[in-house]
């Protein structure tokens, strides 16, 4: 594509931002997650890091950027340079969430506020594919496009200190999983036995920009089942490749 | 090994940081103070990667079961071995069973422990820096055991003693650079930002440290984007945020100033009640 107008930001004196049009939109995603695998198998040796959001990618650089403007004009060609696909690959991956009401503790809220039954709610939020955007706030939280509006509903007025791992919640226009036990203010509607970050492994999160997610309901049993193969180590997330 | 006797206020083990992961979510963290930490591992020839111990406000004791040469910079937390007063900033010898204790604080709030080669604690994801949720500790307790490097006395201990520039512990300026959503301020907006002087409000961590003090703001929301050690973000309130080297990777408020490396690392020995303000330096 490449075909998006960028504004180009110096942001302190090693890192620069890169913005898009500002919005939740999927072609402005696949722009910037082809542009960030441009730039990493460019610049690798001189990236520290490189974060992309929505529509933004900040890459953070060894060197201070002295000779001013050198950096952003080697960006903007790059962008401008067609280069055959990039040959990064997505999944689609298979989450397991359990929707009893012992983990979702605001289903109920949920059903009153938005006039939904317990059954819709599951079949609205377990039907729909989601995007994975990017990966922020706590280590493994994924920011997902793609929730049905009926299930829109404003973040809690009072946030809980402590959500579980694993809770499924919705918050807003969004919907995820909490990686790790973290304050939050989101609806709780179910919870997860899949670890969405492992510090002991070198690839700490299976999941990146670009990827989706299908929700699969399954009962407090098969919840049990899991979390045992996946403290035996044997237990295989399910993927399809995009 | 080294064995902690009294953990301290907030004593963690810090390293540089955690770099390559932020687009997982993870933090960079890394020492708070980078000039002083960096200060501490040049005076004993220690690499800057060498991880240390950061020691807020004082009250830590550790007995060390194995000689070594330390040093001590940053904050003055009125450092003593078995009782006697000594020196910041100078390679010292520690014997078996010699006790290092940190008191209360004289002047900064950061102190930095730096042992030869570092401490050999367990690296995650490429660093020993503790963070929560990441390593399986968060900060230092009561009777745990920290590994050292074996040291083999040298005749030749330098034992100069090396200056700091007490500006950094002094000095309320702080060098910051317009941040990506400076330019949507107004002139009195813009004026607020280089001359008020902002008090430091009790909500002050390795996370970040907001300030008192108010900042008319009728900024619209953003979108979710990055942001770094330093950025000054500008919240609804009108309170200002100075994000630490433990912040999240995003956020959502408009980043309005980024503190150059020197800001972040004074920022770092400063506390409730202290004031700051912000010179802005053009990035060209």
């Amino acid at each position: 594509m490449s075909g998006y107008r960028l504004t180009y930001k110096f942001y302190g004196k090693s890192a620069i931002l890169i913005e898009w049009p500002s919005k939740i939109d999927k072609n402005i995603l696949n722009d910037v997650v082809l542009f960030k695998n441009k730039i990493i198998k460019n610049n690798a040796k001189q990236i520290v890091d490189i974060i992309n959001t929505y529509s933004s990618i900040t890459i953070i650089y060894h060197h201070t950027i002295n000779i001013i403007y050198d950096d952003i004009l080697a960006l903007k060609s790059l962008y401008e340079q067609e280069i055959s696909k990039e040959s990064v690959q997505n999944y689609r991956w298979d989450i397991p969430v359990c929707y009893d009401k012992k983990f979702g503790i605001d289903l109920e809220e949920l059903e009153s506020e938005n006039d939904l039954t317990y059954n819709e709610i599951i079949s609205l939020h377990s039907s729909a594919i989601y995007t994975v955007y990017f990966i922020g706030f706590l280590p493994g939280f994924l920011y997902l496009g793609g929730l049905d509006k009926k299930l829109h509903i404003p973040r809690k007025s009072n946030p809980r200190l402590r959500v579980e791992k694993g809770s499924v919640a919705i918050g807003g226009i969004q919907t995820g999983i909490y990686p790790s036990i973290s304050a939050g203010g989101w609806h709780i509607i179910g919870k997860s036995p899949i670890s969405f970050f492992n510090s002991g492994s070198d690839e700490p999160c299976f999941a990146k920009s670009g990827d989706e997610i299908k929700f699969i309901p399954i009962d407090m049993s098969t919840y049990n089942q899991i979390e045992s193969k996946i403290s035996r180590g044997s237990f295989k997330l399910k993927k399809s490749e995009l | 090994m080294i064995k902690v006797l009294s953990p301290g206020f907030y004593t963690t083990v810090q390293d540089m940081g955690r770099f390559g992961y932020a687009d997982k979510g993870v933090p960079c963290s890394g020492v708070m103070d980078r000039y002083s930490a960096q200060l501490a591992n040049q005076i004993i020839g220690n690499n800057d990667n060498d991880s240390l111990l950061e020691i807020a406000l004082g009250k830590l004791t550790l007995l060390f079961e194995k000689q070594t040469v330390i040093c001590i910079s940053g904050a003055n937390l009125s450092p003593k071995i078995n009782e006697n007063s000594i020196d910041l900033n100078k390679a010292l010898l520690l014997k078996k069973n010699d006790v290092l204790s940190f008191e209360k604080p004289v002047f900064g709030v950061r102190a930095y422990l730096a042992v030869k080669g570092g401490f050999q604690t367990p690296k995650v994801l490429g660093s020993r820096s503790l963070y929560n949720g990441i390593t399986s500790q968060t900060i230092l307790k009561k009777d745990d055991y920290l590994q050292i490097s074996n040291f083999i006395e040298s005749k030749s201990l330098k034992n100069a003693l090396v200056k700091h520039d007490q500006e950094h512990f002094t000095d309320k300026i702080l060098l910051a650079y317009p941040g990506p959503e400076y330019e949507l301020l107004s002139f009195k907006q813009k004026t607020q930002l280089r001359t008020v002087v902002f008090n430091i409000s009790n909500d002050n961590n390795r996370m970040g440290y907001r300030l008192e003090g108010l900042i008319e703001n009728e900024l619209p929301s953003m979108l979710t984007s990055a942001v770094l050690p330093g950025t000054v973000q500008l919240t609804p309130s009108g309170r200002l945020i100075v994000l630490m080297r433990d912040c999240q990777v995003t956020g959502g408020y408009p980043r309005v100033l980024q503190l150059s490396e020197t800001a972040i690392s004074r920022l770092a020995q400063k506390t409730t009640g202290d004031k700051i303000q912000f010179k802005l330096e053009s990035q060209d």
